[in-house]
């Protein structure tokens, strides 16, 4: 079972929220759709449920025109933010309620509900009801009630935001290990890039109603097609710095400079606007030809076991992505050193010209 | 300003508790510095809620001591004890503009205009508000609400200290490090005690300079993000600071330490205090960061299974089993990525022993221990 949308727009009161995307999601895969809020994620999940209609464009299972079938009749299941449970029956009932509906045999419904729950480690809580259980585990319930039947395409809305980021981790690596072993479509909303790059699979990158890329997560992440894209897939945000290329060096906001090394003379002259990975800067240099650059400390953001650190001198500001804990004082004063040799390079109108040597053979 | 100190503090929703899983809070002697800035972390149902509304005088606990520098307050209600707070959500009147808001509190307890005025433009000034005091307060965005919230608490010269419960959650992605940064920056510039009540690890981290993470009704540790990160005093910090969190080994004890036959280096200190302790629940914990990854052998490395890699973009998890049991390695990007069969050691340094999931701890003596339980049966 293959999906195809097929230059498909919705426009709703003179807006267009979704504008000419074209994707096909082959069977078996595991899909990421990843944007900001308002960025079209949902817009493009309920056009893909048969929820809402398309304005302009087609959508094809298997090759076959469904625009038009409502969402009973396709072979859907679909995961909310919100843990949408029936608050009056029990996590077993509210299981089996997808089951029941499909009238299936009793020992089967049996079967399948105890299986899944099992699965979803919730099967000690099966008498129970949904508001008698941690958040997570009303999560769980309504992710069992999507999986328990043999859904074709599983759409999950941004389903662990409301959740701690310890069940978070929890869940998505439940999720990957789950879906390895199906067969159905899954489609998963998130506005992370973080969550997009533990997920795996493939990632489309939305933005203003636009599918701006799609492909492999790991590939669209290390060779981003534009600006917008690597800035959209990457948290903390790929630092970018405007600069020129001449006949013998870069320049960076007129006053720093590095002399053209053997990975950027391919260049021609002129303006361009320059990438560097949060995680590619560093307090220590890991290369002859690193710049050194003299900062001032905007903020240590510590996560437990990394550090995003934010500085800036008197042209631009940066982000250092650091492994372990780093305690820095607000306006410290501080070294750190930029590799010339992992740059991104964007042309002036946005598009990626060049990209680090080690990430072009992905 | 005032230090906080929770006296053999413990609280029970029951009636007549009994068993130490009756008590919301368990007993704990905790003191919270003049002027810190701290963090109380802890998942949902930790007992975090309940400490906060304690010290805000919300609740009144059932056992033990509040004091506000040295003084009981168990008796003061909320408005006496002059501690302000900022919730989850900006709690502000949207008809008044940002300058009336921020007055509220001083008008209330009959400051003169004229000392209103320049305390409302110096706190205004801080949070870069000056230009929005004239503008009604329905009209801010999220960010901008919720820093007025902050002012309200600001202003009063008086106050004890500052409690925050999760008041970065209505704020977006892209603006709540400006949101964290102005909060640090208040911090240094008034010097008033601050606790910050949070889940997140990243608020709590960026914010304090001592944490302390609850977990059960208890404290299981108060500590700098470094020492939470470096040195966990129980396993379930180990847990729960860090993406992914600390890996943790069920070993034996005999001559050595010992996980399914193979050897966990260890000092020979170490092994003479845990035989010491009689301990039979003991693990050693190592944190994804420290694990070191080998292609060949090596001596003190171990024969591993390669599970599988995940890319995150700038790093890459392995997950690989050591004697049937899953690990995490943290990679760097331009690491290789293995398969098949590999070898990975634990520096000595980063490998930690827990003993009935406390750390052990070699720097403190365990004889204190022991004084400690003859005292109590002296007693």
């Amino acid at each position: 079972m293959s999906l195809t949308l097929q230059n498909v727009s919705r426009v709703v009161d003179g807006e267009t929220w979704i504008d000419d995307v074209n994707m096909t999601l082959e069977p078996g895969s595991f899909n990421v759709l990843l944007g900001r809020t308002l960025s079209g994620k949902t817009t493009l999940m309920r056009l893909m449920a048969g929820l809402d209609k398309p304005t302009k464009g087609k959508i094809l299972m298997n090759g076959v025109d469904v625009t038009g079938v409502a969402v009973r009749e396709r072979n859907i299941s679909m995961v909310y933010q919100q843990f949408i449970n029936y608050p009056n029956l029990t996590v077993y009932e509210n299981i089996a309620s997808p089951l029941r509906l499909a009238k299936m045999d009793e020992k089967e419904v049996d079967r399948r509900v105890r299986e899944t729950a099992e699965m979803l480690r919730i099967d000690p809580f099966l008498d129970r009801l949904p508001l008698q259980l941690s958040g997570g585990q009303q999560q769980r319930t309504a992710m069992a009630r999507a999986l328990v039947k043999d859904s074709q395409i599983i759409l999950f809305d941004e389903p662990l935001v409301n959740l701690d980021y310890k069940l978070r981790e929890e869940l998505r690596q439940e999720l990957r290990a789950l879906f390895k072993v199906r067969n159905c479509i899954a489609i998963y909303a998130t506005t992370e890039p973080n969550e997009a790059l533990a997920l795996g699979g493939n990632t489309a990158v939305l933005n203003e109603g636009r599918l701006l890329q799609m492909g492999p997560t790991a590939k669209v992440y290390h060779q981003p097609k534009d600006i917008i894209t690597a800035e959209m897939f990457s948290e903390p945000p790929i630092n970018i710095v405007q600069g020129r290329v001449s006949e013998e060096e870069v320049t960076f906001d007129d006053t720093v400079h590095f002399r053209l090394n053997s990975d950027l003379r391919s260049l021609s002259p002129g303006e361009y606007q320059f990438g560097v990975r949060a995680s590619h800067i560093g307090l220590v240099p890991h290369a002859d030809d690193d710049l050194e650059l003299p900062v001032r400390v905007d903020l240590a953001e510590i996560s437990g076991s990394e550090t995003f650190l934010h500085v800036h001198n008197p042209h631009f500001d940066l982000v250092l992505h650091l492994s372990g804990v780093h305690a820095y004082q607000v306006d410290q004063e501080i070294k750190v050193y930029f590799p010339t040799h992992k740059l991104y390079v964007f042309d002036t109108q946005g598009k990626m010209v060049h990209s680090p040597a080690r990430m072009r053979d992905l | 300003m005032a230090s906080i100190t929770l006296n053999a503090l413990a609280h029970s929703y029951i009636e007549n508790p009994t068993k130490p899983e009756d008590y919301a809070i368990r007993e704990m002697t905790h003191v919270w510095e003049q002027g810190g800035a701290f963090a109380l972390l802890g998942p949902s149902g930790c007992g975090k809620s309940t400490l906060l509304n304690i010290i805000s005088g919300l609740l009144k606990p059932s056992n033990g001591e509040i004091l506000f520098d040295g003084k009981r307050v168990n008796e003061l209600k909320p408005e006496e004890r002059n501690i302000a707070q900022v919730f989850q959500f900006p709690v502000i009147y949207d008809t008044m503009t940002v300058f009336d808001n921020l007055a509220f509190p001083l008008r209330n307890i009959g400051v003169p205009e004229h000392k209103i005025k320049s305390k409302v433009h110096e706190v205004a000034e801080i949070l870069e508000l000056s230009d929005q005091l004239k503008r009604k307060a329905k009209g801010l965005s999220a960010d901008q609400k919720q820093k007025v919230s902050m002012g309200r608490g600001l202003v009063r010269d008086n106050v004890s200290a500052i409690l925050f419960d999760e008041p970065l959650t209505v704020i977006d992605p892209q603006l709540k490090w400006k949101l964290r940064r102005k909060l640090k920056q208040i911090h240094e510039q008034f010097n008033i005690t601050m606790v910050y009540v949070t889940h997140d690890q990243l608020e709590a981290s960026t914010f304090a300079d001592k944490i302390a993470v609850m977990y059960n009704g208890q404290i299981v540790q108060f500590g700098t993000p470094r020492e939470l990160f470096e040195n966990p005093a129980h396993t379930f910090v180990g847990y729960f600071i860090g993406s992914p969190g600390m890996n943790f080994l069920d070993v034996e004890l005999n001559d050595t330490l010992t996980f399914g036959g193979h050897e966990i280096a260890t000092s020979g200190a170490m092994l003479t205090r845990l035989k010491a302790m009689n301990a039979s629940n003991i693990k050693i914990g190592i944190r994804p960061e420290f694990v070191h990854v080998w292609d060949g052998k090596n001596n003190d490395a171990f024969p591993v299974e390669v599970d599988f890699v995940e890319d995150l973009g700038t790093y890459k998890i392995l997950s690989f089993l050591f004697n049937g049991q899953t690990m995490k390695a943290r990679l760097s990007e331009d690491q290789q990525v293995p398969s098949g069969q590999i070898y990975v050691s634990f520096p000595e340094q980063w490998t930690k022993v827990y003993v009935d999931e406390y750390l052990v701890d070699l720097t403190v003596q365990a004889i204190a221990v022991n004084n400690d339980k003859e005292t109590d049966h002296a007693n």
